[in-house]
């Protein structure tokens, strides 16, 4: 390796008793692209922001291009040309591009001459990087893919040859992905340093050099890309074998158990959030939706559930019309047999707050064995508890323990847990393995097939591609409010799907 | 932001309120000192004021009831992620409840059947008052601080429009109402405890110290053993958790509001059947704000809300015995004292918190930096 462009030797960080990062010592090459891989609470975030002047470690030592450097906030790291793409845009949607650009470096108390020197700088990033983007485009009119493509040139405009990317194709289509990937190689020609934090073993794989592996807050290996396997990183990852292969038999599909028809939501400025969508669900069967996130998969799920009513069309869940005019409530739903884990569990699923067990009967606290005479048996809610943990392995087994100590693997696995207990008819499921590790992505997974060979009517929404391919029986892609494909999981590829999820009907 | 080790339980229920009671001493003490004055003298002078004698614990138990009404009221809210500041107001609205019942009937119906009704309507008109402003939240998103705030002064001047316009006994110089007949009078607590024989000196604490012991009660039940305490605690942690869950929040919050305005509303039983034995022009007297910082303090839980009660009580009744005793002490440096304290146990409350979980830290570190992370052979 050439000489290194960072090297951290000996980083520790604690937060309380948790000890996050590990000693961890590193060099990220020159000029390259490195990935950082990692199981959620692994520490690479941590890291990450230890570099950018976020955290400060509690000890160790970071040097850029060889000098030993204090990153005490962002603005040092910036100065020494750190710059980072964070996953979630921080860019201000009425403004144009130009406008974001010089946000936080206006240079001078009036505007003009700040941007028009920015412009100038613009179109030489453009040139040079090959990074076109319109500079007097407002970001809401932009595309996804455009506005990650903004946040980049903020980076570059700011002087940043060394790129940290977390989560970068979190929010974008294939097509969008091997874009940036292609962006990402352009900036390596020209000499950019990149660190790529992903936790989708394919990128790493397509897009990076050298790819680092982080466990438990440590560094368990550092291979050059072209000498290791998606499943060497994997168990690396994990700490003992992974299949990342879903073994299922062929569906058994029987009645139809929900079924949509022309459902529309119109929110209250006028904007048509679903559009007309048609949607059939039998008994045996998993039906995947695709789709980038926010194309109105997340307003699909709360009418299905019963947390929003439509504007026009018909929903029929177990024998019972559900329209505008006749809504079902959550708790209507659950008594006709639909259980619904949702997209965001933090948000919506659970109480932070609450002990996991009264977590546990979050919808179902009025009804037997829970509720007796109008009163709450605890120690009828505490067993319940114990016995799901038992069956989906939540750790740790600590029904009194506050639901937000958890990690987001086990609120995800209590959550279904409590939804799967009263085998439900029809069970949606929001992004089943959001922030969940490999490890128990694999138990989820095979609890959803599980549950399908018993009879249930599965819907999944997910933006990961891979596990709608691995979990869907048939596959129906979302854009833009519509449903714009519909393909049996056999006869699906990735490019096709990606196709789809941009707007192209097949 | 970096995450600080949570402190123990123990030390979050007990240790933190101490400190912060202490800093609120302390502060005091200094003031007192200022204007020249002993501060132990002071001290001593209100501790012996609030239980010094039966007759001072009986006062201080009287002022208590009316912060555990008021304390619960805002704590009930609290749960469903609503903040009640109109307690003043509903107390007071409960009053005209209990004391129209009582006014209406007192004189037809017997003692065992007037007061549970005039309890009733007590807890009625409070609740009432309440479900305006939470009817307003719910249905119309009008905040309901704004909204409970503005029905306080409602209340207030349609009570002084009622007592001087409509209730006021004929031919009375003051504006309050002719006397409750004796079925409409709660018994006193020295009339109660001679009846066993036990002999106290006459104070203004009466049995509906006993009603707010069952509100206490009653309040645990609810809020931690049914599913309706369940879901609108839900809807106070995480509304979108308690929508997921099949809860309304509309009509949570109806309920959460009613229940928290009809505990407010006690405050006129107290009061009002208690002690005036008719209805009278102020007396909420700040009891409603004050049960901000007893459910602030009581951590919004009955074990708490009666101890942060028994404390505002006491301070009410020793204030008023050092402002009695020593001139310099005015009345209004007693409200300043027990400003204080709101301050360090309300806004506050969380200022020493670093510090105990410093102090904690250093008490634990020696045993855990004992054990150093074990050296692994990095990369490959």
């Amino acid at each position: 390796m050439a000489s290194p462009a960072i090297e951290l030797s000996g980083i520790q960080k604690s937060f309380g008793s948790v000890h996050a990062v590990r000693g961890v010592s590193l060099a990220i090459a020159k000029g390259a692209i490195t990935g950082i891989v990692g199981e959620n609470g692994a520490g690479k975030s941590t890291l990450m922001s230890i570099l950018y002047g976020l955290y400060r470690a509690d000890a160790g030592e970071i040097r850029i291009d060889g000098q030993p450097m204090r990153m005490d906030n962002p603005h040092d790291a910036i100065a020494h040309g750190i710059g980072m793409v964070h996953q979630h845009f921080m860019l201000v949607d009425t403004f144009t591009v130009l406008e974001n650009l010089v946000l936080g470096a206006e240079g001078g108390p009036l505007l003009a001459g700040g941007l028009a020197a920015a412009r100038a700088e613009l179109e030489r990033l453009a040139r040079e990087y090959g990074l076109s983007v319109n500079p007097d485009a407002k970001i809401a009119d932009l595309s996804v893919g455009e506005q990650q493509r903004v946040e980049i040139l903020k980076v570059l405009f700011r002087g940043a040859n060394i790129l940290i990317l977390d989560e970068p194709s979190a929010v974008l289509t294939p097509q969008e992905t091997d874009q940036l990937f292609r962006i990402l190689a352009t900036l390596k020609e020209r000499g950019v340093t990149i660190v790529l934090i992903t936790h989708k073993l394919r990128e790493i794989m397509a897009a990076t050099d050298h790819v680092c592996v982080m466990r438990q807050g440590q560094i368990v290996a550092d291979r050059r890309t072209a000498e290791t396997s998606p499943e060497e990183l994997a168990e690396l990852m994990v700490g003992r074998k992974v299949r990342l292969q879903l073994d299922k038999a062929a569906p058994k599909v029987g009645e139809v158990l929900l079924a949509a028809e022309k459902l529309s939501l119109v929110d209250h400025r006028g904007v048509r959030l679903l559009d007309n969508v048609d949607l059939e669900l039998r008994a045996g069967e998993i039906v995947g939706i695709a789709g980038v996130s926010g194309n109105g998969q997340t307003e699909l799920l709360q009418i299905l559930s019963g947390i929003r009513r439509p504007t026009s069309g018909k929903l029929t869940v177990c024998g019972r019309v559900i329209d505008a005019h006749h809504p079902a409530d959550p708790a209507e739903m659950r008594v006709l047999g639909l259980a619904h884990v949702p997209e965001d569990r933090l948000r919506q699923g659970m109480v932070a707050a609450f002990q996991a067990s009264e977590t546990a009967i979050l919808g179902y606290q009025g009804e037997p064995p829970f509720c007796r005479n109008y009163l709450l048996d605890q120690p009828a809610v505490g067993r319940h508890c114990a016995t799901l943990m038992d069956r989906f392995d939540v750790r740790p087994r600590a029904p009194a323990l506050r639901s937000s100590n958890f990690s987001g693997g086990n609120q995800q696995k209590l959550v279904l847990a409590r939804e799967m207990d009263r085998t439900p008819r029809v069970l949606l499921v929001g992004q089943p393995t959001r922030g969940v590790d490999i490890g128990a992505i694999e138990f989820i997974h095979r609890e959803l097939v599980k549950s399908r060979d018993q009879g249930c009517a599965v819907l999944v929404v997910s933006v990961e591609l891979d596990e709608i391919l691995s979990l869907a029986d048939r596959i129906v892609v979302m854009f833009a409010g519509r449903i714009t494909g519909e393909v049996p999981a056999g006869r699906a590829d990735e490019r096709t799907l990606g196709l789809m999820m941009a707007g192209a009907h097949a | 932001m970096i995450a600080r080790r949570p402190l123990p339980a123990w030390a979050e229920i007990a240790v933190l309120p101490l400190v912060n009671i202490a800093l609120a001493f302390i502060t005091v003490g200094i003031i007192v000192r200022i204007i020249g004055v002993d501060p132990f003298h002071a001290l001593s002078l209100l501790v012996v004021g609030a239980v010094g004698s039966s007759e001072s614990i009986g006062y201080t138990l009287y002022y208590t009831t009316n912060f555990i009404f008021t304390g619960l009221a805002v704590a009930v809210a609290f749960h469903a992620g609503l903040f009640n500041i109109g307690g003043e107001g509903q107390a007071y609205i409960g009053g005209l409840g209990c004391g129209l019942a009582i006014l209406a009937l007192d004189r037809y119906l017997p003692a065992p059947l007037m007061i549970p009704l005039a309890i009733l309507a007590a807890a009625l008109f409070g609740a009432a008052w309440a479900a305006v402003p939470a009817w307003l939240q719910a249905w119309r998103g009008s905040h309901i601080v704004i909204t409970t705030i503005m029905f306080n002064f409602i209340a207030a001047a349609l009570m002084v429009y009622l007592m001087v316009n409509v209730l006021i006994a004929p031919g009375s110089m003051t504006p309050q109402s002719r006397n409750f007949a004796g079925s409409g009078k709660l018994m006193s607590m020295h009339d109660a405890l001679a009846a066993i024989g036990i002999t106290v000196a006459p104070s203004a604490a009466n049995v509906s110290i006993l009603l707010a012991v069952l509100c206490c009660i009653g309040v645990w039940v609810f809020l931690w053993h049914t599913p309706w305490g369940y879901a609108l605690r839900t809807m106070g942690h995480n509304p979108e958790a308690a929508v997921y869950g099949g809860t309304n929040l509309r009509h949570m919050t109806m309920l959460a509001m009613c229940i928290s305005g009809g505990l407010a509303g006690f405050v006129g039983v107290n009061e009002l059947m208690g002690v005036h034995h008719r209805i009278v022009l102020d007396f909420p007297a700040g009891y409603g704000f004050a049960g901000i910082a007893v459910a602030l303090m009581g951590r919004s839980h009955p074990v708490g809300i009666v101890l942060a009660a028994l404390l505002f009580g006491a301070l009410q009744q020793g204030g008023t015995e050092l402002a009695f005793e020593i001139p310099t002490i005015t009345r209004e440096m007693v409200v300043v004292i027990q400003g204080l304290i709101i301050l360090f146990s309300g806004a506050l409350v969380n200022m020493p918190r670093p510090w105990l979980q410093w102090l904690l830290s250093l008490l634990s570190s020696p045993r855990l930096r004992g054990e150093v992370p074990a050296k692994r052979a990095e990369g490959s």
